[in-house]
């Protein structure tokens, strides 16, 4: 098929940076010339909720939201986010995870309990399954914050898009003060094995 | 953030899409009051610097404004969400009679499966209700083309015009690519004359045309037939409106459909025949025909209600939509599937794990409403509530409001529930209500709490923004949509102008005073309001002092979990032997104090304290 569409299906939690992770990967393939369509909700859907994002792109590209089971890539930002999706993901999917937890209100309060091994699962399932340690990588660029920036250079290296788009990209969605360090993050990101 | 002019093609939401539409359509004036899905709209619209913008105190406002800027010659605009457009519908069915003399278009977005509303009405009943043609794009690019159209429509048929957004057009982006601005009637403002009266303002000074824009009965008489007639003519445009598209392939399935439905469905069924609604109101009834006799089997595939289907119907043409599409909630690719295939996408295979917590919304940690809810809860009353961050004061642990329906509601739910006790819910009943809620529409019914003699306590959650849209001015904050200092209300000025005697001030953050002085106000038999104040976390106007996290001393903490009643994301629970001892985020505790005030055992300190 010659229009083949990827879907990148991109989760996490509200304040993790998602939203603009997938405007970075948006912008980009637009740039490398390819039709793209992206899409999350505002408002009350964020506050600290579940919060996720569809990336589609392709040569032409209908659905703005991936069809159940069209899911290429798994994108998470949170380790329980990551096992909301199962039921749309396409078979034998690419499951990129950054290694954090972030606890719902009921794990705080005590009334339930956050899954363990989430991630040893995950290998066990999915063999393309891979653990990154955004966090260690933003840190080591020079700012904590450039987490999702770092997280998404690792997805980079999945997808065939000029190393070019990526930082013409970065450049414009980021405020120009910010640009050097997460350009760094993403670079040590894109650098992490895949 | 698009730049003006400098790329042809960008990656545009549909919100920004409308923005950049308006711009190249040479809109003058656009008014709004904030609401999701429609808010990044005027948010956008403002770095056009050609268009005066301004954030309405509510959406009856924005669409007066729009109108009389429409009669003054000049291109306007006003949004909404799909609730907002009940608030304005007053104006609006009555601008369908009087039609307009600049374009007028209104936005309206509504939220299927209601992502961020209180219910999932179908706007596009409010189009064939009011006798309004209405738009509804597809993606972003049409989005922007749409608006063009809209306003051209309306100066063609003398009428406003709708479009209609859903969440997914609003929200998601594509590409988009811009083009140079029209040469329109911006041109309204600007134009000065020697005496200093706009040049332009003279033909509707001279002309003001009374018997179109004063809807006296006789006038409103002679306008009514001029509507039948106009839905007629914007039928037989319908038809010949080559944006109501015709896709002809395999013709052994054809559905109609707009909106993003028909990505979804052309997501699923590619190869399929489509009639591509553009103008979703008034339909084009003789391409229908055709495209129906085309086909072997007809599917109407639209969200929420069967609009479509049951005119469809209604032209005895046999079509499929709502015994296989479901009415409620949004629709996907699958639900195309699974309607015309029976194709089940979901896979069926065992879960890693089979409960998974879930993660709703929260207020943000050092949110000011947490503490007054504390105190509510704590009072045990009956709480009306109102449409705002807070009322996500109803989810646990707080679970302290009690009612939510619609923009101002709670003051008159409390009122209503003092009469049915016959004025003696004192002491059992309070309204809650956001800053910029009861500016919308708080603000008559204390006024009628006063005229009739009712004994409620309203509480203004005063946190200087309208936070749950995303931070926007009102009439409150002291500045406008562009972010120009203005004059912000006075709350007390202004409920003492209602004829409020008791009016009291409290900190938010003050767990002790606030509950004195609730306690006092809720108990007397008489009108009252508090005003709880302190900004939104996450205001961006004020410099909010940067106060240093709180941390559990560990050795204090007896693990009584009084803390965690709050519901704070920062604060969370470490279960250990032989004693569960409370612990605090510090990348998350914003300082605001109230976890400290709560703890029996002073166990909460800040940090910078404890060295």
């Amino acid at each position: 098929m010659n229009n083949a569409i990827k879907n990148i299906l991109m989760a996490g939690v509200g304040g993790q940076g998602v939203i603009l992770a997938s405007e970075i990967v948006a912008e980009a393939v637009m740039l490398a010339g390819l039709d793209v369509k992206k899409s999350e909700v505002h408002g009350m859907a964020q506050r600290g909720g579940s919060v996720t994002s569809h990336v589609c792109f392709g040569e032409k590209v209908y659905s703005p939201i991936i069809r159940d089971g069209e899911v290429d890539i798994l994108f998470s930002f949170e380790l329980l986010e990551t096992l909301r999706f199962q039921s749309v993901l396409k078979d034998d999917p690419v499951i990129l995870v950054n290694q954090q937890k972030i606890l719902p209100p009921s794990v705080i309060l005590g009334r339930d309990i956050y899954p363990e091994n989430i991630a040893e699962m995950l290998k066990e399932r999915y063999p393309r399954f891979k653990l990154i340690n955004a966090q260690a990588l933003a840190l080591q660029a020079g700012n904590a914050r450039a987490v999702n920036v770092a997280f998404v250079g690792a997805l980079s290296r999945y997808l065939k898009i000029p190393e070019s788009c990526w930082h013409e990209a970065i450049e414009t969605m980021l405020p120009a003060k910010l640009v050097k360090v997460n350009l760094k993050a993403f670079t040590l990101g894109r650098e992490t094995p895949q | 953030m698009p730049k003006k002019n400098t790329k042809k093609k960008v990656l545009l939401s549909g919100n920004e899409a409308i923005a950049r539409g308006a711009f190249e359509a040479g809109v003058s004036v656009a008014s709004a009051y904030p609401g999701t899905p429609s808010t990044e709209i005027l948010e956008n619209i403002i770095q056009y610097k050609e268009i005066y913008a301004e954030w309405a105190p509510n959406e009856k406002v924005a669409l007066e404004v729009a109108t009389g800027a429409a009669i003054a010659g000049a291109r306007a605009l006003a949004t909404m969400k799909h609730v907002g457009v009940n608030v304005a519908a007053d104006p609006l069915f009555t601008a369908s009679y009087t039609g307009v003399r600049g374009g007028l278009v209104i936005v309206t977005a509504d939220d299927p499966d209601m992502h961020s509303s209180q219910n999932e009405q179908d706007n596009r009943n409010y189009a064939k209700f009011s006798k309004i043609p209405m738009l509804e794009p597809a993606d972003s690019q049409e989005a922007k083309e749409y608006v063009r159209i809209a306003f051209e429509l309306s100066e063609q048929f003398d009428t406003p015009v709708f479009i209609r957004l859903t969440t997914r057009t609003s929200h998601a982006k594509s590409v988009v690519t811009l083009e140079k601005p029209s040469v329109h009637a911006r041109n309204v403002i600007g134009m000065q004359s020697k005496n200093g009266r706009a040049a332009v303002f003279g033909s509707f000074l001279i002309h003001p045309q009374r018997s179109k824009f004063v809807m006296l009965p006789q006038n409103a008489r002679a306008r009514h037939p001029f509507v039948e007639e106009r839905l007629k003519k914007l039928g037989d445009y319908a038809d010949a409106f080559e944006r109501n598209e015709m896709i002809m392939q395999d013709t052994s399935c054809g559905i109609i459909t707009s909106g993003v439905s028909y990505h979804y469905a052309r997501e699923s069924f590619p190869e399929a025949s489509f009639l591509k609604l553009a103008l979703v109101y008034p339909l084009p009834v003789e391409k229908i025909r055709r495209f129906a006799s085309q086909v072997k089997k007809l599917y109407v595939f639209e969200e929420l209600d069967p609009f479509f289907e049951d005119q469809i119907k209604a032209l005895g043409i046999e079509v499929t939509g709502k015994s296989v599409f479901p009415i409620c909630g949004e629709f996907s690719p699958s639900v195309a599937a699974l309607g015309i295939a029976g194709i089940q996408d979901r896979r069926s295979e065992q879960p890693l794990v089979e409960y998974l917590p879930p993660r709703p919304p929260n207020m943000c940690p050092g949110c000011p409403h947490r503490g007054i809810f504390y105190t509510l809860k704590k009072m045990n009353v009956f709480v009306a509530g109102d449409i705002g961050c807070y009322t996500l004061g109803a989810l646990p642990p707080l679970k302290t409001l009690d009612t939510c329906i619609c923009m101002g509601g709670g003051i008159g739910h409390a009122q209503g529930i003092d009469k049915a006790l016959r004025n003696k819910a004192s002491g059992t009943t309070v309204a809650v209500i956001g800053d910029s809620t009861f500016l919308h529409s708080g603000i008559t019914g204390l006024l009628n709490i006063v005229y009739n003699r009712g004994t409620s306590t309203v509480i203004i959650l005063d946190n200087r923004t309208t936070a749950m849209t995303g931070r926007q001015e009102h009439p409150g904050t002291g500045y406008t949509l562009q972010g120009q200092e203005t004059k912000a209300i006075n709350y007390r000025t202004l409920c003492a102008a209602l004829g409020v005697e008791h009016i009291r001030t409290v900190d938010s953050y003050n767990l002790k005073e606030a509950e004195q002085i609730i306690r006092e106000e809720v108990n007397r038999p008489e009108p009252s309001v508090v005003i709880a104040e302190r900004p939104c976390k996450l205001y961006r106007r004020i410099k909010q002092p940067v106060t240093a996290p709180y941390l559990v001393k560990e050795d204090v903490c007896k693990g009584c979990k009084d803390c965690l009643l709050i519901g704070c994301p920062a604060l969370q629970w470490k279960t250990q032997q032989p004693v569960g001892k409370a612990f605090i985020n510090q990348a998350l505790c914003a300082g605001c104090s109230i976890c400290s005030q709560l703890c029996p055992v002073d166990a909460i300190v800040r940090t910078e304290e404890n060295e």
